[in-house]
């Protein structure tokens, strides 16, 4: 298969779609499945509750789903749209690979390298 | 105010930051974050956290559309992520040792400036700049769409560009914001790209940016599920939509609306600068 910059643009657009796809539904799930249940409460958040979730955060999410909590449902979908930007690097990544353009394969590997470490030191405090 | 009502308001305001935050390259942080704080009352830091999730809904939301119809330059926007991923760990360890509140109302000053200057200096007529052969060797020249036919463009002063993008990276480590506004002035002011490839491309980059710093916001409980529902839906309604009307749009008008919106982020900035929140 040859791949061009064509071919890459056309995967890159498709991964993005497909994960937009896939987060919006389960959050569009789990938003309704906890309006049916919590919708009638008062809405308030004025005040910062900090939960503790360190260190077992994605634990805790599957967990949740598992027992059919609407917020977990939701943070599922959240997790996979936060996921999507992060897979069109490693798919950008891969096709450049297969073009064996060296130089962007470089620059693709060093801005993943550098969002894997902000992801897992949490460095980066900012958008 | 029930929960359903809650999430009805905040859905159609995020329709709308969706939109916007789409045409201009911004991501939807300026619409979301006022609408929840100052109308909705949400404590600031749940408004952070959904702020930084509408920015990663509105570039996948409205990327895959830019990407296909040749509006998000790709490798651009690869080269220009190296700077501003760097600069945002620069700045982030940067941020104990500087007085941001100052920071913030020269960053805001800044950017009323560049509002002004993107819709009055700019009539079409740039000055011819040489090639830059370093655009030739990374490969960032490219085509668009532009009004029915396929336009050539280059990128000029790639150093520059390369360069402000480190600062705006920087900056955002520092202050805390999206740099969506730095990252179109480079590349529309500096490397002289058209200016819906600036626009399309920031956009196509600010989602990795902040999904690169979405764990810290996470495992902070900054992102609350019932508030970041409503934002993520309407975030994502929005950009799609947003992604349709770019071809179409004339360039004065998308500048109009850019220069507002970027005063509003320019005045934010002095005003939290001045009250000495960051």
């Amino acid at each position: 298969m040859r791949v061009t910059d064509q071919s890459i643009e056309k995967t890159v657009s498709i991964v993005l779609r497909t994960g937009v796809v896939i987060s919006g539904l389960i959050v569009l799930l789990g938003g309704i499945y906890f309006l049916v249940r919590h919708g009638r409460e008062p809405a308030n958040y004025h005040v910062f509750k900090a939960q503790a979730y360190a260190g077992h955060y994605i634990v805790n999410i599957l967990r949740g789903v598992w027992s059919l909590q609407g917020r977990s449902i939701i943070q599922l979908g959240v997790l996979c749209l936060i996921a999507t930007p992060i897979v069109r690097v490693i798919v950008s990544l891969i096709g450049l690979s297969l073009e064996r353009d060296r130089t962007y394969v470089l620059i693709t590997s060093i801005v993943l390298l550098i969002l894997l470490y902000s992801l897992i030191s949490g460095a980066a405090g900012a958008t | 105010m029930n929960t359903i009502e809650f999430t009805g308001v905040v859905l159609i305001a995020s329709v709308l930051a969706g939109f916007v935050g789409s045409l201009t390259g911004l991501g939807g942080g300026v619409i979301v974050t006022p609408v929840l704080t100052l109308f909705l009352r949400v404590d600031l830091r749940y408004a952070i956290g959904a702020s930084l999730i509408s920015v990663i809904a509105t570039s996948s939301g409205a990327a895959a559309a830019y990407v296909r119809d040749g509006f998000s330059n790709i490798r651009i926007g690869m080269f220009l992520e190296i700077a501003t991923t760097l600069g945002a760990l620069f700045g982030a360890y940067l941020g104990a040792h500087v007085p941001t509140g100052a920071l913030s109302i020269i960053f805001g000053i800044v950017l009323l400036q560049a509002a002004w200057q993107s819709v009055h200096e700019h009539k079409g007529n740039k000055p011819a700049l040489p090639p830059d052969p370093a655009a030739e060797r990374l490969k960032l020249n490219g085509d668009y769409y532009a009004e029915g036919k396929s336009e050539h463009y280059s990128a000029h002063r790639i150093k520059t560009g390369f360069g402000l993008m480190f600062g705006a990276g920087t900056l955002s480590g520092l202050l805390g914001i999206g740099s969506g506004s730095l990252k179109v002035i480079a590349m529309d002011q500096a490397m002289q790209l058209p200016f819906k490839v600036s626009t399309a491309t920031s956009n196509f980059m600010i989602g990795v940016t902040a999904a690169a710093s979405a764990s810290v916001y996470l495992s902070r409980g900054y992102v609350n599920p019932a508030i970041v529902m409503p934002v993520m839906l309407g975030v994502l309604c929005g950009s799609t939509v947003g992604a349709r009307f770019l071809p179409r749009l004339p360039v004065t008008v998308l500048r109009r609306i850019f220069a507002v919106v970027v005063a509003i982020i320019g005045f934010q900035m002095m005003f939290e600068g001045i009250r000495g929140h960051h």
